[in-house]
């Protein structure tokens, strides 16, 4: 992975230089509440319920051994002894004091990790792909544009204080793992006629107003990316809305302006930046390729024997073979997902302990590298398939092998009102509700695929719009309730969930949830997954089930009130 | 009193904004003598009028005003100002980066309004080369501090027109 130049280390350590000032000259009375929060949002610093929360980057996905090890410390020193992986390659602490902020982003600069810009009215942490560099489908490896991108969103200049918070997420595969439909710059790495260049989707995002986003440029190629980005920016920046923050994102000015007057725009003001210093040589592309390239793989067979025994030795082993293993492009190589998703804890969460052992796991099986997904798990990229049984067993020992990827209890969630100050309601405990019904894994396996994702509001940090089944919290006459969500989904073809209906209490969600699957279930033909089914035969056997025997009239009544 | 920063130190600052007071327009306010920064609908009115009474002409943008409206006249202009009514509304940046980087003003660039000492590194990138900072701001802790918080910059910008990634030892 990227290791850190001269010029990288100076930039973090000069921006740690700069925040204890600035916490200095607040504690001073130097500086007003207004005028530190958004110095304190750019390093990642929110004021919440119950305390500060930090947010720190883990650019696209990617970790090493010893920088989980230093989180795992930061955790521990500063905080709780836990954290909680976000779905936007995050990881989040709840309970630090801002007093400590300058410490901890000093430890953090001694591995090459910040938390510069992952939160504010500014460009925000590049995401990508889980699977980058071993993925089976890969057209072309993200990893090095996307570190050419997160330098050049470091403290850019001109695009500090935008309208609203600015997200781009890139994907280099056939299926698109980054929910690339749904950011306001989504790239889709290709190959056309042997040049590589992007896809460059404009507009999406999930939150208050969900929107796909649209193709403002079918082709561009790589090196002009940069120059390419600056220009959506500046179109943004100068003309994104600014007097109300929910129509401050720029999927707004591209609906406002229509996407044929915004494409022409962004590339009049292309027009003058294309060709210029910001175009990307070769030998730059070529330096941080460089830093991603293949590990030392050895020469194995497709199928190890010894694999192949424990699999039809244990059911249980072969389950998790099943779920947590991916297919690798190497022979005789895994990518492995170690679930954060065991039934009773917060989606996403991970103790210090936890997290030291999985730095274990990664020195000891996968090149002591190690990636955050944005369904909230992490993966061990480069298995040897001959070592995944004793790897499953000691990830079993520190509780991270449930067999549930992919399935009903890995659960996308968000914070939610235990900790979050944006919540209209709680998100955990309904994830652990419907973990604990659900907790029969043969069942489980049998309804098979499926992504159930929970966020506590309308800003949708739990992707609930593109879970099959979405829940989201909202907030009726200060009471929690849950609107669903069917038939979202991400990847090639993502779109929003629909609502079902009118919203349920806390209580009642684990049997709704239930009484979707059972008509699934009923309905499913040989080989369906829930979104098949759900295709086929449509929202309406599943409104009438969930709705069954409930009020009509205030049915009807919450219905409207919904619309 | 305002605090004027340029070239590293405090500075005597002579100029005065024009306000159009209730009841005037840009047609009617009357013209003073001196140093005036003329609101862009002011100038957009009066334009021959200013030129034959001011030797010395300065101009002052709001956010929301595109440069490309006064492209054409940046020859006449000693100084622009731009104004930044919050110091979090960051067009001003990208009104800068244009004035330097595509018409090619060569005058002062000032930046008055919230104009504060976390921001004043950004804002020298874009181009800006003097500084109202706010009244009560600290001004000679952002003169020795401010400026060099970054000893190095990854992209291209006013300041540094090449990216660091053209600059690297080969």
């Amino acid at each position: 992975m990227y290791q850190y130049d001269a010029i990288d280390r100076q930039l973090i350590n000069e921006r740690v230089d700069q925040f204890r000032d600035q916490v200095r000259r607040w504690k001073a009375g130097e500086l007003t509440d207004d005028e530190f929060r958004p110095l304190r949002l750019q390093n990642g610093l929110y004021i919440q319920r119950h305390a500060p929360m930090f947010r720190i980057a883990v650019p696209y996905g990617m970790l090493n051994a010893a920088q989980l090890r230093t989180l795992a410390h930061v955790a521990r020193t500063y905080d709780r002894g836990y954290g909680h992986f976000t779905t936007r390659h995050n990881l989040q602490l709840n309970w630090p004091k801002i007093e400590d902020v300058p410490d901890i982003l000093a430890e953090l600069a001694k591995v090459e990790m910040h938390a510069i810009q992952t939160s504010g009215n500014c460009l925000r942490n590049i995401t990508t792909d889980q699977f980058a560099g071993v993925a089976a489908d890969e057209i072309i490896d993200p990893r090095p544009l996307a570190e050419i991108l997160r330098q050049w969103t470091t403290f850019h200049p001109e695009f500090a204080f935008l309208p609203r918070k600015f997200k781009i997420a890139i994907s280099g595969t056939q299926e698109d793992r980054a929910v690339t439909w749904f950011h306001d710059i989504g790239l889709q790495l290709k190959l056309v006629d042997g040049q590589v260049g992007f896809t460059v989707i404009v507009g999406g995002g999930l939150g208050r107003t969900p929107i796909r986003g649209q193709v403002v440029r079918d082709f561009l190629p790589w090196q002009d990316i940069l120059s390419y980005c600056e220009a959506i920016l500046r179109v943004y920046n100068r003309y994104g809305r600014r007097d109300n923050a929910y129509k401050a994102r720029i999927k707004i000015l591209v609906q406002a302006l229509g996407v044929d007057a915004f494409r022409d725009q962004v590339e009049a003001e292309w027009a003058h930046g294309k060709d210029g210093p910001m175009t990307i040589p070769q030998a730059e592309y070529d330096r941080v390729a460089a830093h991603f390239t293949a590990p030392a793989y050895e020469s194995l067979p497709t199928v190890d024997a010894g694999f192949s025994a424990k699999i039809s030795e244990e059911k249980a082993f072969a389950r998790w073979v099943d779920r947590n293993t991916h297919a690798h492009k190497v022979n005789g190589y895994a990518a492995v997902t170690l679930s954060l998703k065991p039934q009773g804890i917060a989606p996403g969460d991970i103790t210090s302990d936890q997290m030291d052992a999985v730095a274990n796991l990664a020195d000891q099986y996968s090149f002591g590298e190690l990636r955050i997904s944005h369904e909230q798990n992490i993966i061990l990229a480069d298995v040897r398939q001959a070592d995944l049984y004793d790897l499953w067993q000691q990830a079993r020992a520190v509780g991270l092998a449930t067999p549930n990827i992919g399935l009903l209890t890995a659960i996308i969630c968000c914070p939610g009102g235990d900790f979050c100050d944006l919540a209209n309601a709680k998100s955990i405990p309904i994830a652990n509700a419907i973990q604990a019904r659900f907790d029969n894994l043969d069942y489980l396996f049998d309804i098979g695929e499926i992504d159930l994702n929970i966020s506590g509001c309308m800003n949708a940090c739990g992707h609930h719009h593109v879970g099959h089944i979405g829940v989201l919290g909202v907030d009726k006459n200060n009471d929690e309730f849950y609107q669903v969500t069917l038939g979202g989904r991400q990847g090639n073809a993502a779109k929003l969930g629909k609502v079902i209906g009118p919203s349920f209490s806390a209580g009642e969600m684990p049997d709704v949830v239930e009484k979707i699957i059972q008509v699934y279930l009923d309905n499913r033909h040989e080989d369906e997954r829930f979104l098949d089914t759900f295709d086929r035969i449509g929202i309406d056997p599943f409104k009438n089930r969930v709705y069954e025997g409930r009020a009509h009239g205030k049915a009807k009544a919450a219905a409207k009130e919904i619309a | 009193m305002s605090q004027l920063i340029k070239q590293q130190a405090l500075a005597v600052d002579t100029w005065k904004m024009l306000e159009i007071a209730d009841g005037e327009t840009p047609e009617t306010v009357p013209l003073p003598e001196g140093d005036i920064l003329f609101p862009l609908a002011v100038w957009q009115a009066r334009k021959t009028e200013i030129i034959s009474c001011h030797k010395r002409i300065g101009l002052i943008l709001q956010p929301d005003e595109p440069v490309e409206d006064i492209a054409g006249d940046l020859d006449y202009f000693i100084v622009i100002a731009v104004n930044f009514p919050k110091f979090v509304d960051g067009r001003g940046y990208s009104t800068a980066s244009l004035l330097r980087q595509r018409y090619q003003y060569q005058g002062e660039l000032r930046a008055v309004g919230d104009v504060l000492h976390d921001q004043l590194f950004y804002l020298k990138r874009v181009g800006f080369d003097a500084w109202v900072l706010k009244d009560g701001k600290d001004a000679v802790n952002a003169i020795q501090t401010a400026f060099s918080t970054f000893g190095d910059v990854y992209q291209a910008s006013t300041s540094q027109p090449e990216p660091f990634f053209r600059r690297r030892a080969a």
